[in-house]
């Protein structure tokens, strides 16, 4: 923008928008039941839905898909496999370089649990489920790994051959001289970490509507993609188009997305496959149990990282050891979880020594993806744990050991040594204003007292830089500086927006930019408020993208916290370069000078001359009425559209070093926790959170952001977890087993603020949202570790896991139970033990008999349709069974070995159907008990996984001892005679569930 | 009791909002789905589908019900409010839903219906309830934007206004 413009363009300085709390333009619709999700847009007549049939095994090669009942049920019209997919498609572009492919759908074999196996098109969503009901799959399976420190071993299996060893890269980096600093440090001090995978599920799924236009071999897509829009380019390269021919529409509203709804494009590339082969619209809306089992999650890592510190605490240098579980697929924009940190590995540290050895590993989960916070919560969760322990083992207070190594007052901007420029900030600062404000000598009085009595309470502290506006190039860094010559350099963040005046002199802007939730239009309407001095409800806001005919690029999108720092800013740049022209035609219609000009209340007039101005609208107008009317050198003053990318984001250097980011705000945390020294329940006491976020353009806005994501990050810190059983099965596919915080659980944080403007950005501001979801878990687990004095913390902290820690493996239950509780932990054993007998009112011989009768064992086998002998000893059945909280239909294969006629047969069975799959073992013994019946004992192992598993696993081992039971019941009481126990099955199941009578 | 045909669609009567209203529905449709496809009314929002986080919330005969839950033949004859039916005018918000605007209790909105029509069916009855109350009652809903303080203040301030309101006796939700 020219100099003498901001000058001239002097705002309304009473009492500019920018920095008030207004309501939100976004509000009124949504309170009243009229937003415009994705699911409330109406669809082209014709549209048909997709319904997924998904994997029940973590790791199987697919031998047979039979579609064929699938097909013959009305309004079935097509069901797509994966190698349907791939005469259509070509593999999703893997962000390193290495031989695999990475398709959206399983091709040949699967590699999670809940990966896309076929795609039933329908009439309507009821039937498409219908048919996926019907599809046959015979899997053979194969072991799972879900460790990642497991998935290196030598002997770990392998998921892609190309990635050997379950390795997708393996980089080492090294800044400064780590080396020389840790052999000539008075001391090393190491941790060793393991960061869980958790989620921040927004309330609103995927959803994706796709329309095929063969005459013209494009594709028209509308989706709740989030950005970056980078992706865009991977989707049009995945379904054979030039980008111009993938026209990529999001919807007005979308319900929630903290990263996660960059995921849904995998998705984008199946139904609009679909839609190419039905020839008509497609659309599909995700299901919670397919969000929680197959959309994406953080990473998890194990991470283990050593300092070399002086007898001071003073860090002279970090050596990290990083492995990154991205699951089963390298999706992009992936392994960018483990990069997105990379300049700020030092955290709020001046540390001038680091070495890093960065490791990507493939386990059988679901693949990864964006989720707020970034690679944030993983870093921090290290690093922050570490400056415990430090303060720990010198013996130093953990405050005075995280003020000595910050990075010193008065530096900014601040090179980092793994490359990061630190734009600005006062840490010293902002640390003492949250010691005052937070009252931290108060809350150790607290503690004090609270140990004086015997109770449980610790403090913790955190301070972390927030990264935000990624650098595109930072990514890249996963490759050597030799394989990124050969690539080309990627850099930068370009931002974009749109200014418009209408020919009423209306002002419309539009942004690239896809918010969730943030309030965006409210924020924008406010920025160029100010430009035009107007208010902001003269200014209408469009968020939506349609990338045939936006501005749009590849940064594009609501993501790393880019929008206030990022986005608002270009707005301005670009409202500002309207206003610049509109001044010069103002200067000439009220022949003023240019720079006397001033935008103010709705008019344009003359500074000195305050009777001399004209409406702002009809200045506005102007262009579109009379552009003769314009000076010469104006243009037009119609439309202005701005691209703006910082040149401060540089591709990495020959030596690895990368600013990962524009701008870094400062975070500074402090918490007191108290344990239930019974339940051992964490419960916070207090939560203070001190921001610098660089200049607040809504402080209403900012507040939310912070609660919202501390209020997630309780969640990670105390309850949330995508658990998966040793067998790969997923066992949290519901919210009743991924808990999510509620009122009961989110305490109010004691928020402050300071305000230490960006040099880097157009407003000066930074981002915000994400700041918690990497300083509040660290900060709770170091006070947890105050409390406990415990140095070895896993996330979440739940009361057992807490119990496990402080007082050891539960010892085992008393014997003499009937029926002992499976052991659960450790190997690949998730197999359940039972035992129990039944006195029969019938002789061996009978009773034997029956055990051989198709007939018998379809009356008695709980939820049996219907049995084909196939012979003697082996038995064919089809099975409607309820386990846990759902009923599916079931093919069981069942065989009878090691027959000792009367006395003993073992009965072995497996059994699939769309919900899972279960298989056990039972060796039954008959003997002639004194009335002339029969007492028939029995012992059995079963497993069940799959689907069941993912939303029953809490009521699943009850379920499967009540079936058991029921079909034992069931025999006894056909031979005539009662089981033994005579407790009843809904007692049982009753009791099992934790209803005592 | 009337059984109902699974290969047949049904006609269900019912009052949505005061104002009479029918659809034909298979047994096994969905009362979100229901009102959200076939009647046209989307502001009941679909989040988990089992019961849990509490975003298609309505009243059925002055109860709250989830509407995932519900067939939507199960409402033949009933009296349902969703959220479309809070506003007294569709340029004007209630006094419940301006608190909301007014305190930011609400960012991406998904959950918010739900939660507006717990907070309007417990405020009817309990006009002057406590913080522990309200947060009790929300208890049965998951929002994953606002960390929920906002929400609570929002409800407080509703309930301050509108007892405010009915001692000068004109009650607008």
């Amino acid at each position: 923008m020219a100099k003498p413009a901001d000058a001239a363009i002097e705002r309304d300085v009473d009492r500019p928008w920018v920095g008030r709390s207004i309501e939100r333009v976004e509000d009124a619709a949504l309170l009243t039941g009229r937003g415009r999700f994705i699911d409330d847009l109406g669809t082209r007549p014709g549209t048909l839905y997709a319904a997924m049939l998904r994997s029940p095994h973590a790791h199987a090669d697919i031998l047979a898909i039979r579609t064929e009942a699938a097909l013959k049920v009305a309004g079935v019209v097509a069901v797509l496999t994966g190698e349907d997919i791939t005469a259509l498609t070509s593999s999703l572009v893997v962000g390193v370089k290495a031989p695999v492919q990475c398709w959206p759908i399983a091709v040949g074999r699967v590699r999670y649990a809940g990966e896309a196996v076929a795609i039933v098109v329908a009439t309507d969503r009821y039937v498409a489920e219908d048919g996926v009901d019907l599809i046959e799959v015979d899997y053979q399976v194969r072991e799972a790994v879900i460790d990642p420190l497991k998935a290196l071993s030598p002997d770990a299996v392998v998921l892609h051959d190309g990635f050997a060893g379950n390795v997708a890269s393996d980089r080492s980096f090294r800044y400064g001289d780590p080396e020389r600093a840790f052999a000539e440090a008075p001391h090393q001090i190491s941790i060793a970490i393991k960061y869980p995978r958790n989620s921040c599920t927004p309330i609103e799924t995927y959803g994706v509507v796709a329309d095929y236009d063969a005459a013209e071999d494009a594709f028209d897509v509308l989706a709740n993609f989030q950005g970056p829009f980078s992706i865009h380019a991977v989707i049009s390269r995945a379904l054979k188009v030039p980008g111009n021919r993938l026209r990529l529409r999001t919807p007005p509203d979308s319900g929630g997305s903290f990263g996660i709804k960059q995921g849904v494009f995998p998705y984008i590339v199946l139904i609009a496959a679909a839609s190419r082969v039905v020839g008509r619209p497609v659309k599909w809306i995700e299901d919670r149990l397919e969000h929680l089992t197959a959309s994406v999650s953080a990473t998890n890592r194990a991470t283990s990282i050593a300092a070399a510190v002086a007898a001071d605490g003073k860090i002279l240098a970090l050596d990290w050891d990083q492995v990154e579980d991205c699951g089963a697929h390298l999706r992009a924009p992936e392994p960018a979880t483990l990069y997105r940190m990379h300049g700020n590995l030092t955290g709020a540290y001046a540390i001038d020594n680091v070495a890093v050895r960065n490791r990507v590993v493939v386990t059988n989960k679901t693949p990864t993806g964006l989720n707020r916070g970034f690679g944030g919560p993983q870093v921090y969760f290290a690093l922050e744990r570490l400056l415990q322990r430090i303060a720990v083992e010198l013996g130093l207070d953990p405050l005075e050991v995280i003020k000595r190594n910050l990075v010193p007052a008065g530096s900014f901007p601040y090179r980092t040594a793994t490359g990061a420029l630190l734009d600005s900030g006062d840490y010293q600062e902002a640390i003492a204003r949250g010691v005052q404000g937070g009252g931290l000598a108060e809350l150790k009085a607290r503690r004090d007292a609270a140990r004086a009595q015997g109770r449980l309470y610790g403090i913790g502290y955190t301070a972390v830089v927030e990264p935000s506006v990624s650098n595109m190039g930072y990514i890249t860094t996963v490759l050597t500086a030799a394989e990124r010559r050969k690539a080309g350099p990627k850099n930068g963040a370009q931002a974009t927006a749109t200014v418009a005046l209408d020919p009423v002199g209306g002002i419309t802007v539009h942004v690239a930019s896809v918010p969730q939730g943030q309030g965006h239009r409210t924020v924008l309407s406010q920025v160029v408020a100010d430009v035009f001095g107007v208010a902001p409800a003269d200014v209408r806001v469009n968020t939506e993208i349609d990338t045939s005919k936006d501005a749009w690029s590849i940064a594009s999108g609501n993501y790393a916290s880019r929008f206030a720092a990022a986005v608002a800013g270009t707005a301005k740049l670009a409202a500002g370069r309207l206003a610049e022209r509109l001044a010069r035609v103002a200067a000439s219609q009220l022949n003023i000078d240019f720079a006397d000009v001033v935008f103010r209340g709705g008019r344009v007039g003359s500074k000195s001359n305050p009777d001399n101005s004209i409406a702002f609208t009809r200045l506005a107008a102007l262009s579109h009425w009379s552009p003769g009317s314009l000076p010469d050198d104006v243009g037009n003053t119609l439309r202005e559209t701005v691209f703006w990318t910082p040149p401060e984001l540089a591709a990495p250097d020959d030596s690895d070093r990368v600013n990962s980011s524009l701008c870094h705000g400062f975070i500074f945390d402090f918490c007191g926790v108290e344990i239930d020294p019974v339940t051992l329940e964490t419960k916070i006491d207090r939560y203070v959170t001190m921001h610098d976020c660089g200049t607040i353009l809504h402080p209403g806005m900012v507040d939310g952001q912070i609660r919202g994501g501390f209020a997630q990050a309780i969640g990670a810190a105390l309850y949330e977890e995508y658990a998966y059983a040793p067998d790969g099965s997923f066992l949290t596919g519901t919210l009743a087993d991924y808990l999510l915080p509620t009122t009961m659980e989110v305490p109010e944080p004691t928020i402050l603020h300071m305000e230490t403007p960006s040099p880097f950005t157009p407003l000066g501001a930074k981002g915000v949202g994400e700041g918690n979801c990497m300083s509040t878990p660290v900060c709770i687990a170091n006070a947890v570790a105050d409390a406990l004095g415990i140095k070895d913390i896993t996330l979440p902290l739940a009361p057992a896991r807490l119990a496990q820690i402080v007082r050891g493996d539960e010892p085992a239950a008393p014997a003499g139970g009937r029926a002992p509780v499976a052991p659960r932990a450790g190997g690949n054993d998730r197999k359940l033990r039972g035992e129990g007998s039944a006195s029969v009112g019938a002789p061996p011989q009978q009773v034997w008999a029956m055990l051989l009768d198709p007939e018998t064992l379809k009356s008695v086998i709980p939820g049996c349709e219907r049995v084909d002998k196939i012979s003697d000893t082996h038995f064919r059945a089809e099975v409607t069974l309820g386990i846990g909280p759902v009923t599916g239909r079931y093919r069981a294969d069942v065989k009878l070995s090691d027959l000792d006629p009367p006395r003993a047969v073992t009965l072995g069975g497996t059994a699939e159907g769309a919900l899972g799959f279960g298989g056990g073992e039972g060796r039954i013994t008959l003997a002639p008990d004194s009335n002339g019946g029969t007492t028939m004992t029995y012992v059995y192992e079963a497993a069940i996984g799959g689907k069941v598993a993912s939303i029953g696993g809490r009521l699943l081992d009850g379920a499967t001892r009540v079936i058991i039971g029921r079909f034992f019941t069931a025999l006894a009481a056909t031979a005539g005679g009662k089981p033994v126990p005579s407790e009843s099955w809904l007692t049982r199941l009753l009791r099992l569930i934790g209803w005592s009578r | 009791m009337t059984r109902l045909s699974s290969a047949q669609r049904h006609l269900v009567r019912f009052t949505l909002n005061g104002k009479p209203v029918q659809g034909e529905a298979e047994p096994r449709l969905l009362l979100t789905d229901f009102l959200r496809q076939t009647i046209g009314a989307t502001g009941t929002h679909v989040g988990c589908e089992h019961g849990v986080c509490g975003a298609c919330t309505i009243t059925v005969d002055g109860e709250l019900a989830r509407a995932c839950l519900t067939l939507a033949v199960q409402i033949d004859g009933c009296e349902l409010r969703t959220v479309e039916g809070l506003a007294p005018a569709p340029d004007r918000l209630g006094v419940l839903q301006a608190a909301f605007r007014r305190n930011h209790a609400l960012q991406c909105g998904f959950c918010t219906a739900g939660i507006l029509m717990s907070l309007d069916h417990y405020l009817r009855a309990h006009p002057k309830p406590s913080e522990a109350e309200i947060r009790d009652l929300l208890s049965g809903h998951l929002c994953r934007c606002t960390g929920y303080t906002p929400i609570v203040q929002a409800a407080l301030e509703a309930a301050a206004e509108l007892a405010e309101l009915s001692r000068s006796d004109h009650r607008d939700v």
